[in-house]
């Protein structure tokens, strides 16, 4: 099963490089990473979606808590969280079947971000299902290049990931 | 006030307490060397960098103060990584203090440069990479803070070499701010009334103590809980010494290597008590099967090792500081007799261990090594350390050696590195001078580290390094006897080598003991005499440890003879 683990770092050189190697030497599969600033200058923050039964999610967890630089873990799932990812795909399309395959992105609410005399680019957001919908209705047009980004979620409502660390530290859960 | 780096590094290692560092120096560490020579600071110069990392990891175990390093760029710092990953395994804290080439340097595959915090990472607890000497108090200050609190680790400091040149006002820092990270290990009492609940409905508990309890310097209240109690007790080998040897119910360490009676009775109770451990594969057997007929109760600082190798029943998360005095309050609350309840279970799990306690043949002149532990276990007073290398004497050591309290059986556990016990014992030494200590170790791990004979003549060291000398990779032999059609590949040692020869070049006295009488005769005279000694004892080739569990089965699938 999957799941969306939110990891709010220390921003720091070699964090990142942290974070991925405990995984990498643990075994622990990651499906996609990304990083980015937050609203602190202070924090980075990297949303690693992962797969995996619930104990080994708990050690998973259990481990990054453990490093100095990890200030919070928040674990997210897609009923109380928004995540989103983006995916960009260059199709070949010319004067012949350009206006096809523009109806099929518009179906997908996919945006053209670039037009050639040859090809097009489209950027797509939302989940899997969708994504991998969309890229097969292109395939026959002729898929070019598709590259896509990490996932990255947030809770909904009021709660923010600081409150898990406030929680941690106050029932002196943040063993090491 | 004003000072240099290097200076201000020195300085703020007074304030964390540090009265001895193990270094070798190097091209840029060299002006902190500067800094030491002028200082009078106490450096153990060893002969390898290796050396150096163990000796702090021996000095700490044996004292649990912190021990600290020092190396130079390059090859020095990576010379450190087997005694780093060494420490890490078994939560040994120590400060690793590497030259880095200088700032502007770094990266651009300059000479001696690697890179120690990319290479660290995976084997300490955290690492600071240093380019500023502004950063440079307040680096020092959180990592001996990480290093010594929560569950301890290595901590790696890597200072780019112009640090230690340029001018900083200097102050050391009262408080840390570390955001991520806290000493408050205090869990939830609840947790512990669960477990009460437990014991009370328990017929047949046991306690399996870790090396927790020597990290935590709770072996006293773990005692207490032994008294009131009174039930079968067993420890990991990283818990020798934490349980009186001649407690009544002490059925020796439990394992692959183990008591018979100790992994009988974990797989025979019904509610076991693990404290302080992280259920090591050569502690569980086949872990599907380990105490299958008991609930199972954690007492564990590192969240993360509850759950991690075993599923648990009763977790009791937090510093044992906090959870064992507590636990023993709430038993001794108990209205119910302990002691007259499990003592029919004791009884009986002391009898099964009776029928294979840990033992050799003798064979007329030969010198049995469990003779020969035995014999040197009986010659030591109570407050003898025993250090160990890594293989077959390791294990009998373990089996034969009665260390009486905790930190005096310092043993590579975790990452079984061969070359430990030299060093390791020479740090013992230096950090308890009015201990004896004692080295047992073996023809092949010897030869790992076997320049610090040279650093344990040059400071009048005085360890008894007793070689338990089989002419083979002992374990390795014993393996390939075993499950490998006594194929013994790469395992031979020849008979030219001559430790004594070895051990006088070096500046230290050697001895050669070959016959059972001379454990009479001989030894005692060797053991009490005062300057390190190497005595080079001859023992049988093809002698097997045993009990042993073989990888993947269970526990109570020893083989016995």
């Amino acid at each position: 099963m999957k799941h969306v683990l939110s990891v709010y770092v220390e921003n720091q050189p070699g964090v990142l490089v942290r974070v991925a190697s405990m995984f990498s030497r643990r075994e622990f599969n990651i499906d996609s990473l990304s990083v980015g600033v937050t609203q602190s200058p202070e924090f980075s923050r990297i949303t690693v979606v992962v797969h995996g039964d619930g104990n080994l999610i708990d050690q998973m967890i259990k481990q990054l808590e453990k490093m100095p630089i990890v200030r919070a873990v928040q674990r997210l799932d897609s009923a109380t969280a928004v995540t989103r990812g983006m995916t960009m795909v260059k199709v070949s399309a010319d004067d012949n079947n350009r206006l096809d395959v523009l109806k099929m992105a518009e179906l997908f609410r996919a945006h053209v971000v670039d037009v050639q005399p040859t090809t097009l680019i489209f950027e797509i957001t939302g989940d899997d299902e969708k994504v991998t919908a969309f890229t097969r209705l292109l395939a026959p047009y002729g898929i070019l290049e598709v590259i896509r980004t990490g996932l990255i979620a947030l809770e909904r409502g009021e709660n923010t990931i600081n409150d898990y660390h406030q929680e941690r530290e106050y029932y002196g859960k943040n063993l090491l | 006030m004003k000072m240099n780096g290097a200076q201000a590094l020195l300085e703020s290692l007074k304030s964390e307490g540090v009265d001895l560092v193990f270094g070798y120096p190097g091209g840029v560490v060299l002006k902190l060397y500067d800094e030491i020579y002028k200082m009078k600071f106490p450096n153990i110069l060893t002969g390898h960098e290796q050396g150096a990392v163990h000796a702090a990891d021996g000095y700490a175990r044996a004292t649990g103060k912190i021990g600290v390093v020092i190396a130079t760029s390059g090859p020095g710092a990576a010379n450190l990584i087997t005694g780093i990953a060494t420490a890490n395994m078994d939560s040994v804290p120590l400060v690793c203090i590497t030259g880095q080439v200088a700032s502007h340097a770094i990266g651009k595959d300059s000479f001696q440069e690697v890179d120690v915090c990319g290479i660290t990472a995976p084997i300490t607890k955290h690492n600071y990479l240093v380019k500023d000497v502004a950063e440079l108090p307040r680096v020092v200050k959180e990592a001996f803070y990480i290093a010594r609190t929560g569950r301890p680790a290595p901590v790696c400091i890597d200072i780019a070499a112009n640090v230690f040149n340029t001018e900083i006002d200097y102050e050391y820092p009262a408080e840390i701010n570390l955001r991520g990270y806290t000493d408050k290990n205090i869990g939830d009492e609840n947790s512990i009334d669960a477990v009460i609940q437990a014991v009370e409905n328990s017929a047949r508990p046991m306690i399996f103590i870790g090396g927790g309890v020597v990290i935590s310097e709770t072996a006293n209240v773990l005692r207490e809980i032994l008294n009131k109690l009174d039930c079968p007790c067993t420890t990991t080998l990283m818990g020798l010494g934490c349980i009186e040897p001649e407690r009544n119910g002490y059925l020796g360490f439990a394992g692959m290597h183990g008591s018979y009676g100790a992994n009988m009775a974990i797989q025979n109770c019904d509610l076991l008590i693990c404290i302080g451990m992280r259920f090591s594969d050569r502690v569980t057997g086949r872990v599907a099967d380990f105490a299958p007929n008991a609930k199972i109760v954690h007492f564990e600082i590192d969240a993360a090792e509850v759950n991690k190798n075993v599923q648990v029943d009763y977790k009791v998360l937090g510093d044992l500081k906090w959870s064992l005095p507590i636990f023993r309050d709430k038993l001794n609350a108990s209205k119910i007799n302990f002691a007259e309840k499990f003592d029919a279970w004791k009884n009986q799990a002391v009898e099964v261990g009776n029928e294979h306690p840990f033992s050799y043949k003798t064979n007329g002149d030969v010198i049995k090594p469990g003779a020969l532990i035995t014999k040197i276990s009986d010659l030591c007073d109570e407050n003898t350390i025993a250090v160990t290398d890594v293989g077959q004497h390791q294990m009998w050591a373990a089996q034969f050696f009665k260390a009486k309290a905790p930190r005096q059986f310092l043993t590579s556990g975790g990452l079984g590195t061969m070359g430990f016990g030299l060093p390791a014992a020479m740090g013992a030494k230096l950090a308890c001078p009015n201990k004896k200590v004692v080295l047992f170790t073996g023809d092949g791990s010897i030869m790992m580290n076997i320049q610090e004979l040279a650093t344990i003549a040059d400071h009048d060291i005085d360890v008894k390094i007793v070689i338990v000398h089989n002419f083979i990779l002992g374990m390795v032999g014993q393996w390939q006897r075993l499950f490998y059609s006594h194929h013994y590949s790469a395992s031979e040692l020849n008979l030219k080598r001559d430790f004594i020869k070895i051990a006088e070049a070096m500046g230290v006295r050697g001895y050669r003991l070959t016959k059972a009488e001379e454990l009479e005769t001989k030894l005692p005279e060797i053991l009490n005499s005062s300057g390190a000694a190497v005595i080079d004892v001859y023992v049988p080739q093809d002698e097997n440890v045993i009990p042993m569990v073989p990888g993947g089965k269970r526990l109570d699938q020893m083989v016995l003879s």
